[in-house]
């Protein structure tokens, strides 16, 4: 099969700042951070000659007690070549990178669902809000420092009480989030 | 039934008339059509032609106000719990729930932060239908159980704690 075109390509207009991660379930894996996730996207979506014209997912993960601790992945396709390509970005805690709904407009909900799980900011969403839970939830479910069984309260009676750390910790995320455009309280 | 109801003594007039007024309840038990998760399937395959609700004159209604049994058939999350409250204060007494599959008895598998653990929290249920999903048998058991029940009801006479128990 070769180097695929668009690994010569990224190679030869990002230089170092993509690197290359290796080839894994049938997907090359470039790793980029948040500063040129954008322009990577819009780069492989405008080519003539790669035309990524589809965003199949973006998620989060979150790495904890690794830093940086939280990840951002996009997985691409090209519908014409039939080619998949998947971009991890590591992000710091608070987590925040630029959206991509100016390049494709279906991460509007695929960046809401990474921000109601992970608490991933996305600057530049147009509506950054809960997709899942409602819009009064506390935190972020999938975060490792979430209680699997959520927070005790009369829906949920086996949950974790809440403590002074883990409390405090929902607040500073809290804060985090009302200084973002988008949020509505 | 209003002022009558729980006001008159254990009689043969009394007894009668409540058995009338109970069988003629549990006849046209009218569930509503109202399903939340994978449950709802079976509930369905309940109500159509081959398991036959409508044999125990038990008709799926669309509206709340016409129905006086709630099938809570699925996962109640805690977004959702608030419209299966509002569903059931909307439906006309006397009412009825059966919970039905583990995840509407006690949030089942999904011991998580999103899910309601037990249907029971959020609203009276008066029958349980164990399984993952029941199969339409053990809904229309539940459904021959809460006739049972019903049967047994006090309507015009005063509720009597010794045969409540009793019974
Ligand atoms: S009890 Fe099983 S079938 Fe029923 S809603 Fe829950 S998971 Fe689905």
């Amino acid at each position: 099969m070769g180097v695929p075109l668009y690994c010569t390509k990224i190679a030869k207009r990002f230089g170092r700042e993509v690197e290359h991660e290796g080839h894994s379930h049938g997907m090359h894996v470039f790793a980029a951070p948040p500063s040129v996730v954008v322009d990577l996207c819009r780069f492989l979506k405008d080519d003539p000659e790669l035309r990524f014209n589809f965003l199949s997912d973006i998620c989060g993960v979150d790495r904890y007690p690794q830093t940086p601790r939280f990840e951002v992945v996009y997985h691409l396709y090209s519908i014409p070549l039939k080619w998949r390509l998947r971009i991890k970005c590591r992000v710091d805690d608070p987590p925040r990178v630029s959206s991509v709904v100016g390049v494709w407009k279906t991460a509007n909900w695929h960046e809401r669902e990474a921000y109601d799980m992970y608490g991933i900011v996305f600057d530049g969403h147009p509506d950054l809000r809960r997709i899942y839970m409602w819009e009064e939830f506390e935190g972020y479910p999938m975060r490792k420092d979430f209680p699997l069984r959520g927070y005790k309260d009369t829906y949920n009676p086996f949950g974790e009480e809440k403590t002074e750390t883990s409390s405090s910790s929902l607040s500073d995320d809290q804060d985090n989030n009302s200084s973002q455009p988008g949020e509505k309280r | 039934m209003g002022i009558l109801e729980n006001r008159f003594p254990d009689n043969v007039f009394f007894s009668t008339a409540d058995s009338i007024i109970n069988w003629s309840r549990k006849s046209a038990l009218w569930p509503e059509t109202f399903g939340i998760a994978c449950c709802a399937i079976e509930m369905i395959a309940t109500g159509c032609s081959r398991y036959d609700l409508d044999r125990f004159g038990i008709v799926f209604r669309p509206s709340p106000r016409q129905s006086d049994v709630m099938v809570i058939a699925g996962t109640v999350t805690k977004k959702f719990a608030p419209v299966v409250r509002r569903l059931y204060d909307q439906m006309p007494e006397p009412r009825w729930v059966i919970a039905m599959g583990t995840c509407a008895i006690t949030g089942g598998v999904y011991n998580t932060y999103a899910v309601v653990q037990g249907s029971e929290l959020v609203v009276p249920v008066d029958v349980h239908v164990p399984g993952c999903p029941p199969r339409p048998e053990a809904l229309m058991h539940g459904f021959l159980l809460l006739q049972e029940k019903i049967q047994k009801s006090h309507v015009l006479r005063r509720h009597d704690p010794e045969s409540a128990m009793a019974g």
